[in-house]
């Protein structure tokens, strides 16, 4: 088996907490593996509180690691610590596209001096000439019309500001290109726009993304592979088609069954409740439940005295389920 | 009726496209300025103010420390617009002139506190930890006196001198900068495009130098024109009871001191006119201090 | 059967500084009694607008600039703002995108419950507490007796929706207006919340079901809950049909490019077509018509003219070459 371009081991990130009922952990992302290849997109599912954006601020290195290894380009990612990374060889190759176009740029900064910044800091291009060339080369492939490099955040429209945060994100080629939810703040006809570009981007540069989104259609239609998180774990993963065709974990159903226009009764396969807590309180043992028990349907004991561990179930696939094999037809 | 109501405003707004604005800095600022009559009126005498601490030597129709120019403790006349003083000096001329010393004393105090106030403010913001404790603690120390005593404080210590009045302004204008950038900083900390920029390379220098200050910067602007207006009430005040410039020198509070031992003997333009022109500077910056911000940053305007 | 709620070519502008905003043009709207209407289109379109200005909520610089809207007999536009009052959270409540905001963040949500309870039901100081609770329990809010001094921000998203749905529906109201009442929420949260304001509005033994406006972007959803739907264009209507009708047979160009867009059931991303162009400024004075002309695709000499009404009673379209009816 070749080298995956990034492989994560084991990863984790606890946040020290003080609730009302006194000290404890919070665990946001709790032991998380998975493997990304060259060229390949992968989707990260889940709702809010999941842990998926802990985990992307862990991967593009902006949060310190508690746990666990990142494996990319043969080194350690983990063991840098999120002030060094700027230095870090491998900074130019895990570039992020940000969920809020507006948020993410730079109000004083120019669409120009936004794109052109990595270039400079991390491309190492100091001749004028040769950064102008390499903004606009990558302004033509983001559909950026020229006169808008000129332009500052406030005067560009929601997709045209999207763009520019890709295109400063690709600038530099990176390896593997993270998008954090890129199309939840755009209007649906944008997004169509935005996402084929995307596509395009990827096919003309040959990056891997991770792309995480809330948004399982659109994750469908993107991703070669698809990761769904829930409660700080990955609980099921495998090709995005025959994941949405023949989900393996309870929780994969719950979301599917609740897209509108699936055609299922969400609450067939979700039980109304609260999700568990991630925050374990200290002195506590450490809990050994299934995170979705309480809310899975086809909740036994077994799911309230054993964590499932996320395990082979088909070529390919994997899901952290006690009762995967026995659970009925979708 | 329980408040269920969202912001209306915000909400119709969407129905306005947001046109793209090629506008220059002028076009706005031409804008700004026939938009609110209050800031067209500040900035014209604001004009004619720094025309004055400019030119005012040259166009002072009599030297300012001649003495003798005409009798003494006369009235406003045809030769003498704003009368003369006790020792028959002019005090339109030496009104004209006082603007220099003023505006040199609040320019410079306000920069260096804008300046050095911004630096430590925003490093506590952006550190936060033990030296924004150290930080924040100096800064109530500070505060917890009354500013004009403890100006008057540091000059006493130090001296009559116009530098030490401009030190003595400066320190007693930190802890406003040092908060509002801090505050700044803080809130735009955690913003998309701060990541963003590490992700791009800045280090933690750069990322406060060229991101979080810069947009820190349009809320410390209308500090800028607020403070300016106190800065020179403050180099008034502690010229008006002895501290700071001394005389023969011809600036308003120490006119003011001068004129107010007259005011009961019948002699009212002695100290009225520095007094009213003094006032009237002040008016003027904080006026401007609305029109700055609209200037400075057009997003923030509604 | 005379509808609930009948809107006749209302037009309504904006008077800014930047000029007038033509926000709505010649609209008209009809919902029947108990009947879910789903009203669609991009941010921008005039949606909320509309809804703002049927229960007087709107902007101070807003102006009807003609036409008219009934509720249940009561004119909503000549109505004083007293009578306004009386009809708010007790025929007409409305619940908003963003509980979290759209609550008063300084007191209990059991407080603000007992207001509408107070102001609008008879319901006497000694028991409004325990009927309080009570909505809230029936909102399947676990642990309500809790719950009713918890404030806002200490509740998630999902719960604050749900305490708004009881707010909303604390008297029984004829007509609910859900102005995009589950964007932002998690997706297996929106389809419980749907599902609940869905269950809520069917009728118990005596009493009428109620009807609902649902207003979103999200034309799968609206897909999924709703009888018929609206589509709205930069203050125009532009289509109206019953649901699976409008999904079959779109006519209006705008219409069948929204649905191309959507990533719903599609095989594969190439499938999916954007809408074109961004909506016009509303401020011009030189407002095409028919707004959507210069984004259109198909636009000819015709398209100039004032929009026809073609309207067979069940379909209803504005365009001069509207797609053909599929021969029956």
């Amino acid at each position: 088996m070749s080298a995956a371009l990034l492989e994560v081991m084991d990863l984790a990130k606890r946040f020290p907490v003080k609730t009302p009922q006194g000290k404890g952990l919070l665990h946001a992302v709790d032991g998380v593996s998975f493997r990304i290849e060259a060229g390949e997109t992968v989707g990260l599912v889940g709702e809010s509180g999941c842990g998926k954006s802990t985990l992307v601020r862990l991967l593009t290195r902006t949060l310190p690691v508690s746990d666990g290894q990142i494996r990319f380009l043969g080194a350690d990612l983990a063991l840098v610590d999120p002030h060094r990374m700027p230095e870090h060889k491998s900074r130019r190759e895990v570039q992020m596209v940000f969920q809020d176009p507006h948020d993410s740029l730079n109000p004083r900064y120019t669409a120009y001096d936004t794109i052109a910044e990595p270039l400079k800091l991390l491309g190492g291009v100091k001749d004028a000439g040769e950064l102008r060339a390499r903004v606009d080369e990558i302004a033509r492939l983001t559909g950026l019309p020229p006169e808008l490099l000129q332009r500052f955040p406030h005067q560009l429209s929601g997709g045209q500001k999207a763009r520019v945060g890709i295109a400063r994100a690709a600038v530099l080629r990176p390896r593997l290109l993270v998008l954090d939810e890129p199309t939840a703040a755009l209007d649906v006809s944008v997004q169509v726009v935005i996402l084929q570009l995307l596509a395009d981007l990827k096919r003309e540069l040959g990056m891997s993304f991770l792309f995480v989104s809330h948004d399982l259609n659109v994750v469908r239609l993107l991703c070669d592979r698809v990761l769904v998180m829930y409660l700080g774990r990955v609980v099921e993963s495998g090709p995005a088609a025959d994941v949405f065709a023949n989900p393996r974990h309870p929780y994969t159903r719950a979301l599917i069954a609740s897209i509108p226009g699936s055609g299922r009764r969400a609450l067939d396969h979700l039980l109304p409740g609260e999700a568990q807590s991630p925050i374990q309180m200290a002195g506590a043992d450490a809990s050994g439940r299934c995170g979705f028990h309480g809310r899975c349907p086809h909740g036994r004991d077994t799911c309230a005295a054993e964590i499932p561990l996320l395990r082979a179930v088909a070529s390919g696939r994997e899901a952290a389920c006690h009762f995967t094999d026995t659970l009925p037809e979708f | 009726m329980p408040n269920l109501l969202p912001a209306r405003a915000t909400q119709q707004r969407l129905a306005i496209k947001k046109v793209a604005s090629g506008k220059s800095f002028w076009g706005h600022a031409r804008y700004v300025l026939s938009d609110n009559p209050f800031t067209l009126v500040a900035a014209g005498l604001f004009t004619l103010f720094v025309l004055m601490a400019v030119i005012g030597p040259w166009i002072a129709p009599y030297d300012p420390l001649a003495t003798n120019v005409g009798p003494t403790l006369q009235p406003p006349s045809a030769s003498h617009w704003f009368g003369t003083d006790s020792l028959g000096r002019d005090i339109l001329s030496r009104v004209v002139v006082a603007t220099r010393i003023d505006f040199v004393i609040a320019l410079s105090a306000v920069l260096a506190s804008f300046v050095i106030g911004g630096l430590i403010g925003a490093c506590a913001g952006y550190f936060g930890g033990w030296l924004d404790r150290i930080v924040i603690r100096l800064t109530d120390m500070v505060m917890s006196f009354p500013l004009f005593v403890l100006a008057m404080g540091i000059v006493a210590a130090l001296g009559n001198s116009v530098f030490n009045i401009i030190i003595a302004t400066a320190v007693v204008n930190l802890p406003f900068y040092i908060r509002v950038a801090r505050t700044e900083v803080n809130v735009r900390r955690e913003a998309g495009f701060v990541e963003a920029a590490r992700l791009a390379g800045n280090g933690d220098a750069r990322i406060l130098l060229l991101h979080l200050i810069p947009n820190a910067m349009p809320p410390m602007m209308v500090q800028v024109s607020l403070n300016m207006g106190w800065a020179i009430l403050n180099a008034a005040g502690l010229s008006f009871i002895g501290l700071g410039v001394s005389p023969p020198a011809a600036e308003w509070g120490i006119m003011v001191a001068e004129g107010a031992t007259y005011i009961i003997s019948g002699e009212w333009w002695v100290a009225l006119f520095p007094g009213a022109v003094l006032m009237l500077a002040v008016f003027t910056f904080n006026l401007l201090g609305d029109g700055l911000r609209d200037l400075i940053d057009p997003r923030r305007r509604t | 059967m005379l509808p609930l709620l009948e809107v006749k070519n209302l037009s309504l502008q904006f008077r800014t500084r930047g000029g007038t905003v033509h926000a709505l043009q010649d609209v008209s709207l009809s919902i029947a009694k108990g009947e879910t209407v789903g009203l669609v289109g991009e941010s921008g379109s005039g949606k909320s607008v509309l809804s703002y200005a049927l229960l007087g909520l709107s902007d101070a610089a807003a102006r009807v600039t003609q036409g008219s809207a009934h509720f249940d007999g009561l004119d909503l536009l000549a109505a004083s703002e007293a009578d306004l009052q009386d009809i708010r959270g007790r025929e007409v409540s409305m619940i908003f995108q963003n509980p979290k905001v759209a609550l008063n963040p300084i007191r209990k949500v059991g407080h603000q419950l007992e207001d509408v309870l107070l102001r609008h039901t008879t319901t006497p100081r000694a028991e409004v507490k325990a009927r309080a609770v009570h909505c809230l329990a029936e909102m399947k809010i676990p642990d309500p007796e809790r719950r009713y001094h918890a404030y806002p921000f200490e509740l998630s998203g999902g719960l604050c929706q749900r305490v708004m749905i009881a707010l909303a529906l604390a008297c029984g109201p004829k007509l609910l207006v859900a102005d995009e009442p589950t964007t932002g929420l998690d997706v297996t949260t929106q389809a419980a919340i749907m599902a609940l304001i869905r269950e809520k509005g069917r009728p118990a033994v005596g009493t009428q079901a109620m009807a609902t406006l649902l207003i979103t972007h999200d034309l799968g959803l609206a897909r999924d809950q709703c009888d018929r739907i609206v589509v709205m264009h930069a203050g125009h209507v532009v289509e109206s049909a019953p649901t699976e009708q409008l999904f079959r047979e779109p006519r209006h160009p705008y219409t069948r490019q929204l649905i191309g867009a959507t990533p719903v059931g599609r095989a594969s991303l190439a499938d999916l077509t954007a809408v074109r162009g961004n909506l016009p400024d509303l401020r011009r004075a030189d407002l095409p018509a028919c707004r959507f002309s210069e984004r259109c695709g198909q636009a000819s000499a015709m398209c100039a003219g004032a929009l026809p009404v073609i309207d067979d009673g069940r379909h209803l379209v504005r365009c001069h070459r509207p797609a053909q009816e599929v021969a029956a």
